[in-house]
C-alpha cells in the first residue's frame, strides 16, 4: 500500500514538473530571442553564449517605450481610482435601499454586463469625434471606467448586502451622521477586501487593454504599451530580437507585482471571473 | 469671573426659554416620527447618477445608436447617409465571409472552452495531490492570465513565425520540412484556440481546484468502503459535485472566446485573407479599412446575439444538471 502510494506520488510529482516544463517554453525563448546580439542567428532554442542587453536599449529607444509606460501608468491609476470611488459609492444604494427605482437600476447595470463591448465601437468612435475628445486620456479612462462598472457594482453590492451590518449604518444616523458621511466614514473602510479584488481586477485588464487604446489612441504620444508594441511589431517583423526585448519589458511590471502578490491576484481575478 | 459662554445665554433668554425650546422641540420629534415610518426610504439615486451617466454615454448609448446603424450604408465618415432598411442583414446573411467568421468564432469560442475545461480540470486533479513544489507549478501555469492577450499572441509568434520560428528549428533538427503554420488557413484558427487555452487553462484550473477543495473528504471514505474504484468516485462523486465550477467555467470561457481579439491581431490578423478572422476582428476591418461603418454595425448586432443566445444557454444548461446534481 505505502509503496504504490509512495510510487504514485512520484508519477504525479514528474507530472507536474513536466507540466510545469511545457508551460516554461514560451517564456524561455522570449528570454532567448530577447538576449541574443543581433549577429547571433542560432537556434532560440539555445540560450546565447554571450548575453547582450543592446535589444532592449534599443527597443525601448525605437518604442519611446517611456512615454507609452506613463500613458498606460496614468490611464490605470486614474480609472482604477475612477472605478472604486464611483462604483461603491453607487453600490450602496443599490444594495440597502430596495426602491423600484434602484431595482429598476441594478438590473440595468447587470444587464449592461452581456452587452459585449466591440459591439458598440461603431457609434462610439462617432460619438468620441463628437466630442473631441479623441487621443485624450479622458476617452481612455472614461471608456475603461464604463466597461468595468458594472462589474464594480455587482461586487460591490453583493459585498455590501452580505457582509456589512445594517445596524452600523443605523447608529451613525442616530448620531445625526449625513449619508455621505456614513458611506465614506463607516462604509468604504470595511469594504477594503472587495476593493482589492476590484482595484487588481481593473489594473490588470486595463494595463492590458488593447480593443480600445487601438481605437481611440490613434496619436503616437498617447500610445500605451500594447498599441506601442503593436506599432513595433508590425514595422519590424523580421527583427524579432527587438520585439522579443519590448515586449519583455511591457510585461515585466504586471509580472513582478504578480509574483509578490500571487495570493492575492489569485482570488481577486477569480471573483470578477463572471465577466470573462 | 466672567461666566462661560453657555451659562450666559442661559442666563440670558432664562430657564423658562430653554423650556419652552426643549417641549417645541419634543413637539417636532412627535410630529416627525410617525411620517418617518410611513415615509418611503429615500432611493439616494444621485449617489449612482455620476456612474449611470457614463455607462449610459459609453455603452449603452452607443449600443442602441449601433442597432440604428445597422440599417443604413453609412461609410463611417461622410456627413450623410441613407436609410436602408433590411438589406445589410440581407447582405451578411447571403455574405460567405459572415458564415466563415461565425464558424471561427465558434471554434474558438466552444473550442477553447472544451479544452480549457478538460485540461483545466485535469491540472486541478493533479495539483490536488499532496505533491511538493505544486505551488510553483500552479504560478507557472496562472502567469499568463495577466499577461496582455496581445503580448501573449507575440509571444507565441516566435514559436510558430516560418522564418527562425522555435517549432520550425525543432522540425530542421529532426530533418523534416519547415512548416508555415500561421499562414496555413487550416490550421491557424486551431493555433490560435491552442493560444488562448494555454493563456486562460490558469484560471478554470483555480476555480476547478477551489470546487475540489470543497468536497468534503467524508463522501470518499464512505465510497472507499463500499468499494468503488477511483473511476467510479470522480464520476458519482467529483463530477456532481463539481457543477457549479463547471457552470462557471463554461460560461466564462465561452463568453472570452467569441469575443477573441488580440491574439488574433497578433499572431495572423486575421490572415491569410478573411481566413481567421473573428467577429470582433471583422467587424474592426469592415469599419477602419473598409469604410463600410452600417455594415459592421449590423456584424456588431449579429455578434451580439450570438454571445447572449450561447452564454444563456450554457447557463440555463448547466444550471440545470446542477439541480440535478
Amino acid at each position: 500500500m505505502t509503496y504504490t502510494d509512495k510510487k504514485k506520488k512520484r508519477l504525479f510529482a514528474g507530472l507536474a514538473i513536466f507540466i510545469t516544463l511545457v508551460h516554461i517554453i514560451p517564456f524561455y525563448i522570449l528570454i532567448t530571442t530577447a538576449l541574443k546580439a543581433k549577429g547571433d542567428f542560432s537556434s532560440k532554442w539555445v540560450f546565447p553564449k554571450q548575453i547582450s542587453f543592446e535589444n532592449f536599449s534599443e527597443a525601448w529607444e525605437l518604442t519611446n517605450l517611456g512615454n507609452s509606460f506613463i500613458n498606460s501608468a496614468i490611464i490605470t491609476l486614474f480609472s482604477a481610482v475612477l472605478l472604486i470611488v464611483l462604483g461603491s459609492m453607487a453600490a450602496y444604494p443599490l444594495a440597502r435601499r430596495q426602491t423600484k427605482l434602484n431595482k429598476f437600476f441594478y438590473f440595468l447595470f447587470i444587464a449592461i454586463m452581456i452587452i459585449p463591448p466591440l459591439t458598440a465601437l461603431v457609434p462610439l468612435y462617432n460619438l468620441v469625434v463628437d466630442f473631441g475628445m479623441m487621443n485624450t486620456y479622458d476617452v481612455a479612462i472614461l471608456n475603461n471606467v464604463a466597461a468595468f462598472m458594472p462589474l464594480t457594482i455587482f461586487l460591490y453590492a453583493g459585498f455590501i448586502r452580505s457582509t456589512i451590518p445594517k445596524e452600523l449604518e443605523e447608529a451613525a444616523k442616530i448620531d445625526g451622521a449625513s449619508t455621505l458621511g456614513i458611506f465614506f466614514r463607516i462604509v468604504f473602510p470595511l469594504l477594503k477586501p472587495i476593493t482589492a479584488s476590484i482595484l487588481i481586477i481593473s489594473c490588470v485588464y486595463i494595463w492590458n487593454d488593447y480593443q480600445f487604446a487601438i481605437f481611440f489612441l490613434q496619436d503616437s504620444a498617447m500610445h500605451t504599451l500594447t498599441v506601442s508594441l503593436a506599432n513595433f511589431f508590425g514595422s519590424n517583423q523580421n527583427k524579432l530580437n527587438l520585439v522579443a526585448a519590448a515586449a519583455l519589458m511591457s510585461m515585466l511590471p504586471m509580472t513582478i507585482l504578480f509574483l509578490f502578490l500571487q495570493k492575492y491576484f489569485i482570488k481577486g481575478l477569480a471573483s470578477g471571473s463572471v465577466k470573462g | 469671573m466672567a461666566t462661560p459662554l453657555y451659562r450666559q445665554s442661559t442666563s440670558k433668554y432664562g430657564v423658562d426659554m430653554m423650556s419652552e425650546l426643549v417641549a417645541r422641540r419634543k413637539v417636532a420629534i412627535a410630529k416627525k416620527a410617525p411620517k418617518r415610518k410611513e415615509k418611503k426610504p429615500s432611493s439616494l439615486w444621485w449617489m449612482y447618477t455620476p456612474s449611470l451617466v457614463i455607462v449610459f454615454l459609453f455603452i449603452l448609448y452607443p449600443f442602441l445608436n449601433g442597432i440604428q446603424l445597422s440599417f443604413t450604408n453609412w461609410n463611417g465618415f461622410s456627413q450623410s447617409y441613407d436609410w436602408v432598411g433590411l438589406d445589410q442583414y440581407k447582405r451578411m446573411l447571403t455574405d460567405p465571409t459572415t458564415w466563415l467568421v461565425v464558424k471561427n468564432t465558434l471554434l474558438y469560442g466552444i473550442g477553447s472552452t472544451i479544452l480549457q475545461n478538460i485540461i483545466g480540470l485535469l491540472y486541478a486533479l493533479l495539483l490536488n495531490q499532496s505533491i511538493r513544489m505544486k505551488a510553483i507549478t500552479r504560478t507557472v501555469i496562472y502567469l499568463p492570465v495577466i499577461i496582455s492577450p496581445l503580448i501573449m499572441g507575440y509571444i507565441w509568434y516566435f514559436f510558430f513565425a516560418y522564418q527562425g520560428g522555435a517549432l520550425n528549428d525543432v522540425l530542421l533538427f529532426l530533418g523534416l520540412d519547415k512548416i508555415n503554420a500561421l499562414a496555413n488557413p487550416e490550421w491557424n484558427t486551431w493555433i490560435i484556440v491552442f493560444v488562448n487555452t494555454y493563456q486562460y487553462v490558469g484560471v478554470a484550473m483555480i476555480i476547478y481546484l477551489a470546487g475540489l477543495q470543497s468536497i468534503s473528504k467524508d463522501y470518499y471514505e464512505a465510497a472507499q468502503i463500499d468499494g468503488a474504484s477511483a473511476l467510479q468516485q470522480f464520476k458519482n462523486i467529483t463530477l456532481p459535485l463539481l457543477m457549479p465550477s463547471i457552470t462557471i467555467n463554461m460560461v466564462i470561457n465561452i463568453i472570452g472566446g467569441l469575443k477573441l481579439f488580440d491574439v488574433i491581431i497578433a499572431l495572423t490578423g486575421g490572415g491569410p485573407g478573411n481566413a481567421s478572422q473573428s467577429m470582433s476582428t471583422f467587424m474592426y476591418d469592415l469599419y477602419f479599412k473598409r469604410q463600410d461603418a452600417g455594415y459592421a454595425a449590423t456584424q456588431g448586432v449579429f455578434m451580439a446575439i450570438i454571445i447572449l443566445i450561447l452564454s444563456l444557454a450554457a447557463l440555463v444548461y448547466f444550471r440545470r444538471k446542477e439541480v440535478e446534481a
